[in-house]
């Protein structure tokens, strides 16, 4: 087959480089439903449930049993249940009803009634569901510290610009396991030499990272994963009661945990038993939730490219955030793998969560460059920092962070890479060079780090716990180092443990170490004006743009017209008369105003220049008119035709629009108009010229057509704004169109 | 003294504080940077205590969620446990890793030292893990 241009452009595109598979229900390759999905169903005996969705008690396998046991609230079943999947449906979206009404309702619904519910939700339903129904009012979002070289100043800096940045709480893991301890000191340092409250991560095996939980070294834990299917959870090695044991041991160590799971995961550990991807990611949250769990880490995580291979892909990870919602916990929603090659498709799916806000939009924000993610690439990196604030300020959305200024950025981090040479130095580990201090402080990622000698560290890692060095040698090492107010922030992170406010549903702390959760700060949305709004202080943070032009610059930059100042390279000889010459051109009042910014005037006096360029080039002669009485570009033009032997006018606005129009049509029947012409391209307007004497002719030339480059009509549009109100301003109504000469 | 709900008692620090006492007997306020540079102050005085964990259950509990509850009930009882043996208990609750003997082992022990609520979650366990061959041997 002949080959298509246009079809050959798009295979080549990076939305073809993703990929995508049909759905095929038998091997679970399905996103929000299958033919083999249970229908919904209850039967309560004595206040237990004894069948649910289609098995009777003695078939529930250990997972349906865990939910039916622990997992759904029977004393409200049998009306939960009775209610139609629509009505449910409506009422999440419903803003007349109140979320706590509608978690009655959803904590008393079976999965297989779960998944008839958020099926009957479309994208926009789901998101306003979202917005409704997260638990806590205030979204947030969470960052990725990590670097392959685990150099641990650059891990404190960058956690303290991702604390800055705004960043509730910090994940980092490690290149080389053995590490670990030593990256969960850099960030917690780093985290908190910013401000304090900024809740820490390492994501390790579960013993490991229980252990540095509970030398104080970090303060949450993310990564203890569910599945849906008993094999796939054997795969994992775990089962439901040694994962719910596993809760209860991070809340008696006073440590904030969520479970993690996905659409996806089973289906690729080929234990999907033919059921839906989001069937399977419900039976996980409803886990999470007969755990007694405050949170749920999902949206298809590090299986993304699975569901988002198939149709309803982001659909299905909307619905699966929704359920966590529904079922009243935290829910950290993903955005935190790479899956696309088009920033099209990345950005659509990233606005699922961060146009309604979760309680963690990201669940990892990469901090750093995706090469340096070791959680192998998120949705968003730190190059897409001002892409993501400028979405926060075009739509007013508040997407968990805000701009920050470089100096800040900069300052901030250098005290903590300084902050980290302390404490390295006071608890004896391989010392961390002012080198390493400076690189880190300006770094873009770990290629500009100095390195370290690796086996010295492993070394000092494997003592770090053999002499049980925890975060209150920590404490005092900041202090005798010199840093008082980091060494503060770490105490008070410890003194939180034992108050165990932050074990509550979506906890996080703001910088004065105020608990703010789903119980202090509950979600209220009830329709407009209610629920989050971004105001005050927050949105002043959030519109700010270094580089956005402020009035004063505007002006600095276009002047002021001043009609005493006369015209640059023009002087006024005579008013004008009929035949001046083949083609007239016609100038609106402020055109060419020495009073404006030079750059202006010079342009203004290059378009002139060049129009009559034109004109001559195809033979004709030109003449150029002033008009006073009137900045309307058809009537400049229209009257400029008549002071013309052949009834053609070219009228330029000081925006720079032409028009060319005929003496004998009328104003509004133009031959030609050419809009947001910018100034950058001059030689369009000696096309205008030869156009004109076309028309003269009687022909009919193509018209002149400038290709505007993306941004490029906005940064033309911005620096006309003052001149096109100020044409109004030079109208002078007494004055008669004048014949002007150029000076040459 | 009352059931703290959430209304009036969240969060514990602001509301309570005077309750919060760590598993050494210390007061929140006597943890500062003073005593930390003294000496007074070691990492064991910065765990949650099983009261507190049972203020926070009933605080759950007032907001409705029962599940949270039952969690953090289950936590109270495991601060009487050490580190290490938190851990194992953990390890012989994944698959294929106990016998029923065994596990029924650790609920007894759980039991003795007060962990009910952990005793019969494994007892549950036990009976699931045989039915569903999930005890060792069973792969």
């Amino acid at each position: 087959m002949k080959r298509s241009k246009r079809f050959e452009k798009l295979d080549r595109r990076p939305i073809n480089q993703d990929s995508y598979i049909a759905e095929w229900p038998e091997a679970g390759l399905t996103a929000m439903g299958s033919p083999y999905d249970p229908l919904p169903g209850i039967r309560i005996e004595d206040g237990r449930i004894v069948e649910m969705d289609g098995k009777v008690y003695e078939e529930f396998d250990s997972l349906e049993l865990f939910i039916a046991e622990h997992g759904i609230n029977a004393e409200a079943a049998e009306y939960a249940m009775s209610l139609k999947p629509e009505e449910i449906a409506k009422s999440i979206i419903d803003i007349n009803v109140k979320r706590e009404d509608v978690i009655r309702i959803t904590t008393a619904i079976t999965p297989a009634k779960m998944l008839q519910v958020v099926r009957c939700l479309n994208a926009v339903e789901m998101m306003m569901g979202q917005m409704k129904m997260r638990v806590r009012k205030t979204p947030a979002n969470q960052a990725i510290v990590t670097n392959i070289k685990d150099n641990p100043a650059l891990l404190a800096a960058d956690a303290a610009e991702a604390a800055l940045r705004g960043f509730s709480e910090i994940e980092t893991t490690c290149a080389v396991s053995r590490y670990a301890p030593l990256n969960a000191l850099s960030i917690l340092v780093g985290g908190q030499t910013c401000r304090g409250g900024v809740l820490t991560q390492c994501s390790m095996e579960e013993s490991l990272e229980v252990r540095m939980g509970m030398l104080g070294l970090t303060s949450y834990a993310e990564t203890v994963s569910l599945y849906g299917t008993e094999q796939a959870m054997d795969d994992g090695g775990d089962t439901i009661w040694s994962k719910a044991f596993l809760a209860s041991v991070y809340a008696s160590r006073g440590m904030k945990m969520r479970f993690t799971s996905g659409t996806g995961a089973e289906v690729l550990l080929g234990h999907s038993n033919k059921k839906s991807m989001l069937y399977l990611e419900i039976l996980c949250v409803y886990l999470a939730r007969a755990c007694g769990a405050q949170g749920v880490q999902n949206g298809s995580i590090s299986c993304i490219g699975i569901t988002t291979a198939v149709p309803e892909g982001f659909l299905a990870i909307a619905a699966e955030n929704l359920v966590v919602s529904l079922l009243d916990m935290e829910v950290a929603s993903g955005n935190d793998q790479t899956f696309s090659h088009s920033d099209m498709r990345r950005t659509a799916k990233l606005l699922m969560q961060m146009m309604p806000g979760t309680d963690f939009i990201t669940s990892g924000y990469s901090a750093t460059p995706n090469f340096d993610d070791l959680f192998a690439g998120s949705n968003t990196d730190c190059d897409d920092y001002d892409d993501y604030y400028m979405i926060q300020r075009d739509m007013q959305i508040d997407g968990g962070i805000e701009p920050i200024l470089e100096q800040d950025a900069i300052a901030v981090r250098n005290k903590a890479a300084k902050a980290c040479q302390a404490v390295f130095r006071g608890l004896g580990l391989p010392p961390i060079t002012n080198k390493e201090v400076e690189a880190a402080t300006y770094a873009y990622s770990n290629e500009e780090m100095p390195p370290r000698n690796m086996a010295n560290d492993l070394v000092a890692a494997q003592e770090f716990f053999n002499k049980g060095v925890n975060a209150i040698d920590i404490v005092k090492a900041l202090y005798q180092g010199g840093f008082t107010r980091v060494g503060d922030n770490v105490l008070e992170m410890l003194k939180e443990r034992v108050c165990g406010d932050y074990l509550q549903v979506a906890a996080i702390f703001d910088k004065n170490f105020k608990t703010k959760s789903g119980l202090n700060d509950a979600n209220d949305y009830q329709g407009p004006g209610t629920g989050y709004r971004l105001q005050g202080e927050r949105w002043e943070k959030l519109k700010k743009k270094t580089t956005a032009l402020v009035p004063a610059t505007i002006l600095e930059k276009q002047g002021i017209p001043d009609k005493k100042k006369g015209f640059h390279n023009l002087a006024e000889e005579r008013n004008a008369e009929a035949g001046e010459a083949d083609i007239v051109v016609g100038i609106s009042p402020a055109f060419a105003n020495r009073a404006t910014a030079e750059e202006i005037y010079n342009n203004h006096s290059r378009i002139l220049e060049k129009i009559l360029e034109g004109v001559e080039e195809a033979g004709m002669s030109a003449a150029v008119v002033k008009i006073y009485h009137t900045d309307d570009l058809a009537e400049i033009a229209k009257l400029s035709a008549g002071f013309s032997k052949t009834g053609i006018g070219i009228g330029i606005q000081s925006r720079g629009m032409v028009r060319i129009n005929h003496a004998d049509h009328t104003a509004e029947d133009s031959l030609e108009v050419s809009f947001n012409m910018p100034f950058s391209r001059f030689s369009l307007f000696k096309e205008i010229g030869i156009n004109a004497v076309e028309y003269a002719r009687g022909s009919k030339p193509l018209r002149v057509s400038d290709k505007v480059k993306p941004g490029g009509l906005t940064s033309y549009q911005i620096t006309m704004i003052k001149l096109s109100s100020d044409e109004t301003a030079f109208i002078n109504r007494r004055k008669k169109p004048a014949r002007m000469s150029l000076k040459k | 003294m009352d059931r703290l709900n959430v209304k009036k008692d969240y969060p514990l620090a602001d509301k309570r504080r005077s309750l919060i006492l760590t598993p050494t007997g210390k007061k929140l306020d006597e943890i500062n940077m003073e005593q930390v540079l003294e000496g007074n102050v070691k990492i064991d005085d910065c765990r949650i205590s099983d009261r507190t964990l049972e203020y926070q259950a009933q605080i759950a509990e007032s907001a409705g969620n029962r599940q949270m509850a039952a969690n953090l009930r289950r936590a109270a009882e495991l601060t009487a446990f050490s580190d290490e043996r938190v851990l194992e208990i953990y390890g012989a609750l994944r698959p294929f890793r106990s016998t029923k003997e065994e596990l029924l082992k650790i609920a007894e022990e759980l039991e003795a030292k007060g962990a009910v609520l952990n005793a019969a979650f494994v007892r549950q366990a036990s009976e699931v893990y045989q039915k569903r061959k999930k005890l060792k041997g069973d792969k």
